[in-house]
């Protein structure tokens, strides 16, 4: 990562990412730029540096900001109209971390709206194109921020995510991608999608990278009681011998052929770094995607009801009476996709629904984690792909929530979990579609996977 | 005809005074206070804010409990409880929904009946709503307000009764310290659950919604039983029901029937996690616990106060404890420290004093000053209601009767030189011959005499006797 210095001025830097990200405007990364304060912010840390002062370890460097995350520079939207017009009076913890350290905002980047979606294609403002082809999606939900660092417009990228939301654009646009352990990054200031899932992540080049920002961005968090006291180390860990499991359950049906070899190749690039890989079947793990579209809309249903047109937000023209201000500000304020979730969520926390849904999910889920658990006693970390296939076409899947609900099946698992987990580059298809596999491990092992993915980066 | 049995069980909610809510860094008391002045981006629910959970606010909450004799549970846990109204703003309430934080326990009133209480659970207050015309004001003030919500077993059975648990729980919520109990303020609220039967099976119960008073309490449940009685003597059904009570016209009136009861759909909280505590802090609280009103009426017994005298004392925690105080250095000198209390100090014109001003050491040395006829009962009043004045507070009782110029003169010289003075006045001469021939009852007039010299002084009891003397 270029980091401001002496020689490196970071006005240049800045220069360089707002250029860049009007060359590729047409890929619909960034839903609002934030030039003007950027160059500013650039200008201050030049004129820190001419007088010798301390400027920190991102200093000057450019990033995206998913525009979940809420700073004051701008508006956050959400990706929704509901946040159409929303300057956010306070700053989230991980932006507070990012920007104490030099790190400079030039946009904000597009999601699903509420992060509710696979593709970007939920998003209010339009969707983004994926960085290798254009035709096809970024990926989801934070598809802005995947493209941006792809297109290397910047050098890292703040994402979200809940069930994959980081992982799987991060695969599709062939960068790494971080979903770090539940708990590890502050969830202060970023709209909620799911509570008991949701994590901070980001995107960026390389392992160094990741491990840099993660770094600067770990660490207990007065402002969010979920928070864990900061396990992360500068360094990363030496991890040669350790043994990874490729799950078989993830490799055979219903996934691409091309996708299952990418991993396997991966698999053996593994060996050959000096790691142990061995087949396991982890049969519970199929449950993951039943239980997550259980909990997760209940979730989602509970942590949206706050839009209701009251206090901020869109209010709607229409509205005459409490029940109309209710029903039209969140008929217009609210994607399709958010409103399947809130349908479903409400349905499976309502009285009649809650023991044979919620309950038997939440059950399902402990069942889950002391699966992962047990694997975890033999294994150091876990191989499989991100996603079932690479990036597919515009509109493939829109029709069919079901099908798309499926791109998370690998993703989704280790999420009800709180597990670290990873998406790191492995090869192109034929067509040249970027391939991604994922690493997880135990809670707390974050840096253990990145330490295997460097060893992987270093073989070539 | 054998007559109908009501079945009561209450709800009560009450708001702690810690400093700051429930889940975030705002002050808690809006007392006086400009609407929307106490409210932070977690109380309005802007996107991304998370609740922190006041610790203070658990440790009132066991308090609360123990007050109430009831179990701790070391481990509990939040829920969201979903409704949408303008005055919540996250669209749901934080609560605890499956495991709250005090479990059973029993409150033994002071009629000796018990009351147990089911259990007891932490939850955040909504805000408030004002109707003007054709809009609403939203006032998210008290929005965050730490609650306890405690609730009773169908123990209660009449208005007194349930009048007598709402104060007996007031009164312990004071002696815990956990709450202001300002009920005019909303301090604590009561949710009375009503049904009759001529059977031991119970009745269809309505629920009479945010009473504010006890005696609205006790008019409520009288309404009710009335309006169910006649009801089921026409051969009618009672409704399950919510209904509000109308304090002008004593009636209360149906708000929402149990068919258009919501569904909350109840989630635990994933933002706020559990609460587990250490049997050794939940030790720790109960032994800081303060007495309560049962103890006080254990050791006011000796006293032989009257029900409502004592009630009335204890009504006030400073009273009851500078009595409770005077009571265990000499009970002997505390009953009319306790009747001063209530006949004069609980008196209107004395209800916005201090009562903390006067210390049991002194009170008890005014007490004593009585008992050894150094002041008279009138002028031992007149001390008492100086020592509540500020500007006294360093005067001890002796010092204030002494400039109060109400010290009883008990000299038997200085007395029988007053005396001779009094006798020797004309006016005077034809009562002293009264009194040489036997008519005892002129006496009267010649003490009356000598008091008007003493300026009040003398001991009118051992005047009697002196002049008796003299005249014998």
């Amino acid at each position: 990562m270029r980091i401001a210095n002496q020689t490196t001025k970071a006005v240049d830097l800045v220069r360089e990412a707002l250029d860049k990200a009007k060359k590729f405007e047409d890929y619909h990364c960034f839903i609002s730029m934030n030039e003007a304060r950027a160059l500013e912010k650039a200008r201050e840390i030049d004129e820190k540096i001419a007088r010798g002062e301390e400027v920190g370890r991102l200093a000057g460097v450019p990033y995206a900001l998913k525009d979940n995350y809420l700073s004051p520079d701008g508006v956050t939207t959400a990706a929704a109209k509901m946040l159409d017009n929303f300057p956010a009076p306070i700053t989230a913890t991980a932006v507070k971390r990012i920007e104490a350290e030099g790190a400079i905002m030039i946009g904000r980047s597009n999601l699903d709206a509420y992060a509710h979606g696979s593709s970007t294609e939920n998003s209010y403002f339009g969707p983004t194109k994926n960085a290798v082809d254009p035709t096809r999606v970024a990926g989801g939900s934070s598809g802005g921020s995947a493209v941006a660092v792809a297109l290397g417009i910047v050098e890292f990228a703040l994402g979200s995510d809940t069930g994959g939301s980081i992982r799987q654009p991060a695969s599709y646009n062939g960068v790494y991608g971080i979903k770090p352990t539940y708990g590890t990054v502050s969830r202060y200031g970023v709209v909620a999608m799911a509570s008991s899932t949701d994590t901070m992540g980001c995107f960026a080049q390389n392992a160094d990278d990741v491990n840099l920002v993660m770094d600067v961005m770990a660490g207990k968090d007065a402002k969010d009681s979920t928070t864990l006291e900061k396990f992360w180390q500068p360094n990363l860990p030496e991890t040669k011998g350790k043994k990874i499991g490729l799950i078989s359950d993830f490799m055979g049906d219903g996934v691409d052929a091309e996708v299952a070899q990418g991993v396997k190749d991966y698999a053996a690039k593994l060996q050959k770094a000096g790691y142990e890989v061995e087949e396991v079947s982890i049969p519970m793990l199929k449950y993951g995607l039943a239980i997550y579209y259980i909990v997760q809309p209940a979730e989602v249903a509970s942590n949206l009801s706050r839009y209701d047109g009251v206090r901020y937000g869109l209010r709607s023209e229409k509205a005459q009476d409490l029940d109309s201000l209710y029903q039209e500000t969140r008929n217009e304020g609210f994607m399709p996709e958010n409103k399947r979730r809130i349908l479903i969520g409400n349905y499976v926390l309502s009285s009649g629904y809650f023991d044979a849904y919620y309950l038997k999910a939440q059950k399902a889920r402990t069942l889950l984690i002391d699966a992962y658990r047990k694997t975890f006693e033999k294994f150091d970390a876990l191989l499989c792909p991100v996603a079932p296939a690479p990036a597919f076409k515009f509109g493939e899947k829109t029709e069919d929530p079901l099908t798309m609900y499926m791109e998370d099946v690998m993703s989704v698992p280790q999420s009800l979990a709180g597990l670290p987990s990873i998406s790191v580059p492995a090869g192109t298809t034929k067509n040249g579609l970027p391939i991604g596999a994922q690493l997880s491990a135990w809670r707390g092992n974050d840096q253990m996977l990145l330490s295997i993915a460097k060893a992987v980066e270093e073989l070539s | 005809m054998e007559d109908y049995k009501i079945t009561i069980g209450i709800e009560c909610h009450v708001q702690l005074n810690t400093k700051t809510k429930l889940f975030s860094g705002v002050d808690n008391d809006a007392v006086d206070k400009e609407p929307n002045a106490c409210v932070s981006p977690i109380d309005y629910a802007l996107p991304g804010m998370l609740p922190v959970l006041n610790k203070a606010a658990v440790e009132k909450a066991i308090q609360a409990g123990l007050a109430m004799n009831c179990k701790i549970n070391l481990v509990s846990r939040f829920d969201r409880k979903h409704y949408y109204y303008p005055d919540l703003p996250k669209g749901y309430q934080i609560s605890q929904m499956y495991q709250p934080i005090i479990g059973a326990g029993v409150i033994h009133l002071p009629d000796g009946s018990d009351v147990k209480i089911e259990h007891a659970h932490m939850e955040e207050d909504a805000g408030k709503l004002t109707h003007n015309g054709n809009y609403s004001l939203v006032d998210l003030n008290r929005a965050g307000t730490p609650l306890i919500e405690i609730v009773s077993m169908p123990d209660i059975h009449s208005a007194a009764q349930a009048r007598c648990y709402c104060e007996e729980l007031h009164r312990l919520m004071i002696y815990a310290g956990v709450t202001n109990g300002d009920l005019y303020q909303g301090n604590m609220r009561f949710d009375v659950n009503i049904s009759i039967s001529k059977t031991d099976e119970l009745g269809t119960r309505a629920e009479i919604k945010n009473l504010n008073s006890f005696r609205s309490v006790e008019r409520a449940v009288e309404y009710e039983f009335k309006r169910q009685k006649a009801l089921l003597e026409k051969g009618e059904r009672v409704k399950q029901e919510t209904r509000g009570w109308n304090d002008a016209t004593g009636k209360t009136t149906p708000q929402r029937s149990k068919e258009e009861a919501q569904d909350y759909r109840y989630m635990p909280e994933p933002d706020v996690p559990p609460i587990v505590l250490e049997q050794d802090y939940v030790d720790q609280v109960a032994a800081k616990l303060p007495m309560m009103p049962m103890a006080y009426r254990e050791l006011f017994d000796i006293l032989n106060l009257d029900e409502s005298e004592r009630e009335a004392i204890l009504n006030h925690p400073v009273l009851a404890r500078g009595l409770a105080e005077a009571c265990q250095k000499n009970a002997a000198l505390s009953a009319r420290i306790a009747h001063w209390f209530s006949g004069v100090l609980l008196a209107e014109e004395n209800l916005d004093k201090d009562f903390g001003l006067a210390t049991a050491d002194e009170l008890l040395e005014l007490s004593e000053m009585v008992e050894k006829k150094e002041l008279s009962s009138t002028g031992a009043k007149a001390v008492f209601i100086e020592m509540y004045d500020k500007k006294n507070t360093a005067k001890k009782p002796q010092v204030l009767a002494k400039e109060m110029n109400l010290l009883q003169e008990n000299d038997a010289d200085a007395l029988n030189a007053i005396i001779d003075e009094v006798l020797a006045m004309p006016e005077c001469a034809k009562a002293a011959a009264d009194v040489r021939n036997g008519e005892l009852k002129a006496i009267g007039f010649l003490v009356g005499q000598v008091m008007k010299k003493s300026q009040g002084k003398a001991n009118p009891a051992s005047l009697n006797e002196l002049i008796k003397q003299k005249l014998q």
